[in-house]
């Protein structure tokens, strides 16, 4: 695991708000084409950590680095290098699948070959490609979370930043939608994902588990249930949110 | 940026709702203000009770009845056929000739008339009022006095200088702009930046590589061109439905126009930033923009006979220079030396909400 390339590097990152301290002293790093679970209760910090991550929002004190770039100082080439989807899948409802795909190509400066080739290649591997014309309003919960999902892999992102990306949808299709994130891991890209779903914790190559704006616990899902001695990854954060109390 | 304006201007004219407040309104406005709540008077009813029948109580009744305001309904006999033909409520004023009309002009140098009018309607018996009083002054001016007979008692002399007829549109139509640039611009941006913060697009953008200030262009260029469109609606109609003229010069209109809209989208960024629904957006357009503008802009309500207090308040409504800007150039076809000061307050307003408005976006994404 060790070999690997570091595709974010955290260290020491404290964001505090006046007096609150929103995350305090965090320490991590992923690896390139890793999956990363990046999980916590609401209000544990996880959020603030992804908008520093993302560059939106600077730290306090403390280094981060994304695909080998100073967050801090370079935000907005961090920016080229990672795509982002949130829960509410950030696509536009009133434009079609295609205008879509057109519009997040031109924000992130694709050309009209590359947005053209991009498209097809995704409505092809989602066999969507006879719904291009489609409102996106039109279009199915599921079907509309893995188009997001490809959007923001449009540019050929380094690392895809997943902000609770299985709000509302059915376990199968919930499935489906992992299944795309492996193949992206796959690929070499890196996948960091908040969930609330303990289940699809376990999909993940390695978690981190946030409380009180402290990472708590950090290693792969076997190597945490052992550590906890329980047996599925609910009973993991149960264990940790009671150790808090 | 290109693809900003255009998911924008598709975005537009995808919601039919948004299309029918940015269009139907201006004319909606227009028409309404033009045609139902006009001020203008045509062809109302009156009776006359002349009891002298002399040559100059027939000339002025000439005079009244050869305008287009006036049709003559009837002559009355007596004072007691007046209460009755007010009831009846198809006359809206008598006019009463005292006996011995010519007569008494030429002796005492004073004559009376007396204008009995119908009051249900406040607003149509003042104008009827001033209507007649006005021929009647003309009248007594022109004919009598330059006669060089002796000197005359007139009582009132109203002077209208560039809306003879007090035509109601010309006065509206500064406001109706001035609201509908207001609107169009504030209200829309607010809303439509608050839609794309409610369905989290605004959340991927700001990830994007591009830059926050463009993003916000990019959603303002599309209303700015709209408006102008909208701007050009309203003066079409005004021009070649209601006759109303631009006197002074178009470009400068424009430009002026330009200046308020740059206003009115900042105050929309403003407001956007402030309301975390686009209920909550439009609610704020509506309450701190529309309606002081409509209220305290002088667009309705002459500003001189408020309180101070809302005297006071009405000098920081941009609405209200820009009025009067407006109506500077349009009416009177004056040119910039003329209100200067104006342009510079609204220039000024403009400088603080942009500033405002870009730290409070900036300090959104901290």
């Amino acid at each position: 695991m060790n070999k690997r390339e570091k595709i974010i590097e955290v260290h020491d990152l404290v964001k505090r708000f006046g007096k609150f301290e929103a995350n305090k002293h965090l320490t991590f790093d992923v690896n390139r084409g890793e999956i990363f679970g990046f999980l916590g209760a609401n209000g544990a910090g996880k959020t603030t950590a992804i908008r520093i991550l993302c560059g939106l929002s600077k730290p306090t004190s403390g280094s981060v680095r994304v695909a080998g770039i100073d967050v801090n100082k370079n935000p907005e080439a961090v920016k080229k290098r990672i795509g982002y989807m949130s829960q509410s899948f950030s696509l536009y409802n009133d434009l079609t699948v295609k205008e879509n795909f057109r519009f997040y190509g031109g924000v992130y400066g694709l050309s009209n070959k590359e947005i053209r080739e991009r498209t097809a290649f995704f409505l092809d591997k989602l066999k969507m490609a006879s719904f291009e014309n489609m409102l996106l309003s039109k279009i199915p919960l599921g079907w509309k979370q893995k188009l997001a999902f490809s959007v923001a892999d449009i540019h050929r992102p380094d690392i895809i930043f997943l902000d609770e990306p299985t709000g509302g949808v059915d376990p199968i299709t919930r499935r489906q939608f992992w299944e795309m994130i492996y193949e992206a891991s796959d690929n070499g890209t890196t996948v960091f994902v908040t969930t609330h779903y303990m289940d699809e914790a376990e999909y993940c190559e390695r978690v981190s588990i946030m409380s009180e704006g402290e990472i708590k616990a950090l290693g792969t899902p076997h190597d945490l249930k052992e550590d906890y001695k329980v047996d599925n990854m609910n009973d993991v954060f149960l264990r940790i949110a009671r150790n808090v109390e | 940026m290109w693809a900003f304006i255009k998911k924008e201007f598709l975005y537009i004219f995808r919601d039919y709702r948004t299309m029918i407040i940015l269009f139907g309104m201006p004319l909606a406005q227009i028409i309404l203000f033009g045609f139902a709540i006009t001020n203008d008077i045509n062809n109302a009813h009156i009776a006359i009770l002349d009891n002298s029948k002399d040559v100059v109580t027939r000339e002025i009744t000439r005079k009244l009845l050869s305008s287009h305001y006036f049709i003559l309904d009837r002559y009355l006999k007596t004072d007691k056929e007046i209460k009755p033909a007010f009831q009846k409520g198809e006359i809206k004023e008598v006019v009463v000739f005292q006996k011995d009309f010519a007569q008494k002009i030429k002796t005492e140098g004073i004559a009376h008339v007396q204008l009995i009018l119908d009051a249900s309607d406040p607003n149509t018996a003042n104008i009827l009022n001033s209507y007649t009083e006005g021929i009647i002054n003309t009248y007594v001016l022109h004919k009598l006095a330059g006669e060089g007979g002796i000197p005359l008692k007139v009582n009132i002399q109203s002077t209208m200088l560039y809306n003879k007829e007090l035509k109601s549109v010309f006065m509206f139509v500064p406001g109706i702009i001035t609201v509908i640039l207001m609107l169009v611009s504030a209200m829309m941006t607010s809303i439509t930046i608050v839609r794309e913060k409610e369905l989290g697009t605004m959340e991927a953008l700001l990830v994007s590589p591009v830059k926050p200030n463009i993003i916000i262009l990019g959603k303002v260029v599309p209303y700015v061109v709209l408006s102008f469109v909208n701007l050009a609606i309203i003066l079409l109609l005004s021009q070649f439905v209601f006759g109303m003229p631009i006197r002074g010069s178009v470009l400068l209109l424009l430009a002026e126009s330009l200046l308020f809209l740059i206003m009115s989208l900042s105050l929309g960024i403003l407001i956007s930033t402030v309301s975390k629904t686009q209920q909550q957006a439009m609610m704020l357009s509506m309450f701190a923009l529309m309606l002081p503008t409509i209220l305290l802009s002088g667009f309705i309500f002459p500003i001189e006979n408020m309180p101070v207090v809302l005297q006071l308040l009405s000098d920081i409504m941009p609405g209200k220079w820009f009025i009067i800007i407006i109506k500077n150039i349009m009416l009177k076809g004056l040119g910039i030396t003329y209100f200067w000061k104006e342009t510079l307050i609204i220039f000024f307003m403009t400088l603080l909400l942009v500033v405002m408005s870009i730290k409070k976006f900036k300090i959104r994404l901290e």
